[in-house]
This record gives C-alpha cells, structure tokens and sequence, in this order.
C-alpha cells in the first residue's frame, strides 16, 4: 500500500513538472516548429506520467487511467502533425540564427522549394 | 501526500498562465493555436488530478471526453490554414 | 486554498478571453479565444460538482463550435475590416 503511494506521487511530480517545462518552452522558443516541438511532445510525457501517477494511487481506476493515456498517444501527434504541415504549406519557415549557415541541414531544401515556386 | 498535490497544482496553473501569455502575445495563427493546443493537455491532466481530490470515479470521464475530443478543433482549424478545408 | 487560487485563475483567464475574443478584429483568432473560453468554462463547471454539464460543454464547445465557426469564416471573409470595406463598396455601387 505504501510503495504505491510513493510511486505515484513520484509520477505526478515528474508529470507536472514536465507539463510546467512544456509552457513555458511555447513562451521561450523563437519559432513556431521550436514552439510546437516543446508544447507537444514534452506536454505528452507530462499528461501521460501524471495520469498514470493517479492510477497508481487508487489502484481500481487503473484501467480508464490507461484508456485515457491511449487516447492522448493518438490524438496528440496527429494534432501537432497537422499544424506544423499547415505552417509549412503556408510557407512559414524555420528562423535560423546560427553564423555559419552551411550547418544547418534545411537551408538547401528551402532554397530549392523557393527556387521551384519561383520557376 | 497533501503537499505533492499542492505542488502540482502549482505547477499546473503556472503553466496556464503561461500558455495564456503566449496566446495573447503569440504574431501568428499557428502560435494561438499551439497555445490552444498545450491549454487542451494541461486541462485532461488538471482534470484527471481534480477527480483524484474530489475522490469521485464518475468525475474521470470528462477528461475522458477532452482527450478523445480535444483534437478535433486543432485539426480543423490546421486544415483552414492549409487552405484544404 | 490553492484550490481557490486555482477558481481565481480560471475566472481571469475567461473573463480575459473574452474581452479579447471580443475586441479582435481578425475572426479566426477570436475562433481560437472561443475555444480557450470553452475549456476554461467546462473546468469551471467541473469544480463547481457538476460533471455532467462539464460533459456538455466538452462536447459541444470544443468539437461542434469551432467546426461551424471554422466553416463560417471559409465561406465568409477572414478579417472585419475586409468584411467593412466589401460592404461600403457595395452600398455605393447601385
């Protein structure tokens, strides 16, 4: 009884904090795709590790807590994949900021695009 | 165990104050709508952890609902912007 | 207490989507504040102990709202003031 409790409050505090750092990446990062990377994928892990924390601590709602993280591990990539599709289809593409532009592995690729669209 | 309940509950409206800041100052649309996005995961979340205080088992389908549900305006308004609506 | 703080958040959060969903003059970010306001009100609802209402809402607000409105802005105009101008022009017109 008490091993179980202490996992899952371990879990909660894991997932809240993840979910605190997944807002406040949308406020910190520069660009939509950075923006959408951070309020996705680090809010999944968050909802997921809470939601399973509270079914550690009573263990009779363990079953609608994993049908619940299944729903969010469907919908939540099929969510961000439509936005950052959308974004790129609109042309809003990646800022960069580094000096040496030669490093950076989507430069060549938007170029040709542009070139395309220009042709 | 009432004070890692306080804390994450902290945590969780630190976050939608957060993410409400982005919403307002966000330039474009796709911004809002990450906002939106993050606002949706943070209440299924904030919504399974107040059904654990109420100590209700019934109250856990509304996040139930959320998660199945909370998508669905994400991709419609993803599919606006695209211009494939 | 911090489940009242938490009420108080909430509260603000509405009432400031709103004003902005309101007062702003590109239609599909006003969709968008619909739809935060739509969340917030269903947590509202949810700790005020009713669940059921809370459900409505959800189901309602996120999916069905944004659709029509979504729907409404395609076949329509985007921003007010297009929406303005078209209008005058086709009041001089005869």
């Amino acid at each position: 009884m008490e091993i179980l409790e202490i996992i899952g409050g371990i879990l909660i505090l894991i997932g809240s904090a993840f979910l605190f750092l997944g807002a406040l990446g949308i406020l910190r990062m520069p660009d939509v795709y950075n923006r959408l990377q951070a309020g996705t994928k680090a809010t999944t892990l968050g909802a997921m590790s809470l939601i399973i924390g509270v079914g550690f601590l009573e263990p009779s709602w363990m079953m609608k807590s994993i049908i619940i993280v299944v729903f969010i591990a469907f919908s939540n990539p099929i969510s961000s994949h439509a936005l950052a599709r959308a974004m790129y289809k609109r042309k809003r593409y990646p800022i960069i900021k580094s000096e040496d532009k030669d490093m950076d592995a989507y430069i060549e690729v938007f170029q040709q695009e542009e070139e395309e669209v220009k042709s | 165990m009432t004070y890692i309940l306080y804390i994450a509950m902290s945590f969780l409206i630190l976050g939608l104050i957060i993410s409400a800041i982005r919403f307002v100052k966000g330039p474009t649309a796709g911004d809002r709508t990450v906002a939106l996005d993050t606002l949706t995961t943070i209440g299924v979340a904030g919504l399974v952890l107040l059904a654990y205080v109420f100590g209700r088992f019934i109250y856990v389908d509304v996040a139930l609902v959320y998660a199945v549900l909370g998508f669905i305006g994400v991709i419609v308004i993803a599919r606006y912007l695209e211009g494939a609506l | 207490m911090i489940y009242l703080i938490l009420f108080a958040v909430l509260l603000l959060l509405m009432l400031a989507a709103a004003v902005y969903a309101t007062f702003q003059r590109d239609l599909l970010y006003a969709v968008i504040a619909t739809g935060v306001i739509s969340l917030v009100l269903s947590v509202i609802f949810y700790m005020l102990q009713a669940p059921d209402v809370a459900l409505t809402e959800a189901a309602i607000g996120v999916a069905l709202t944004t659709i029509i409105f979504i729907i409404t802005i395609r076949n329509t105009v985007r921003h007010e003031d297009e929406h303005d101008k078209h209008s005058r022009e086709k009041k001089i017109q005869p």
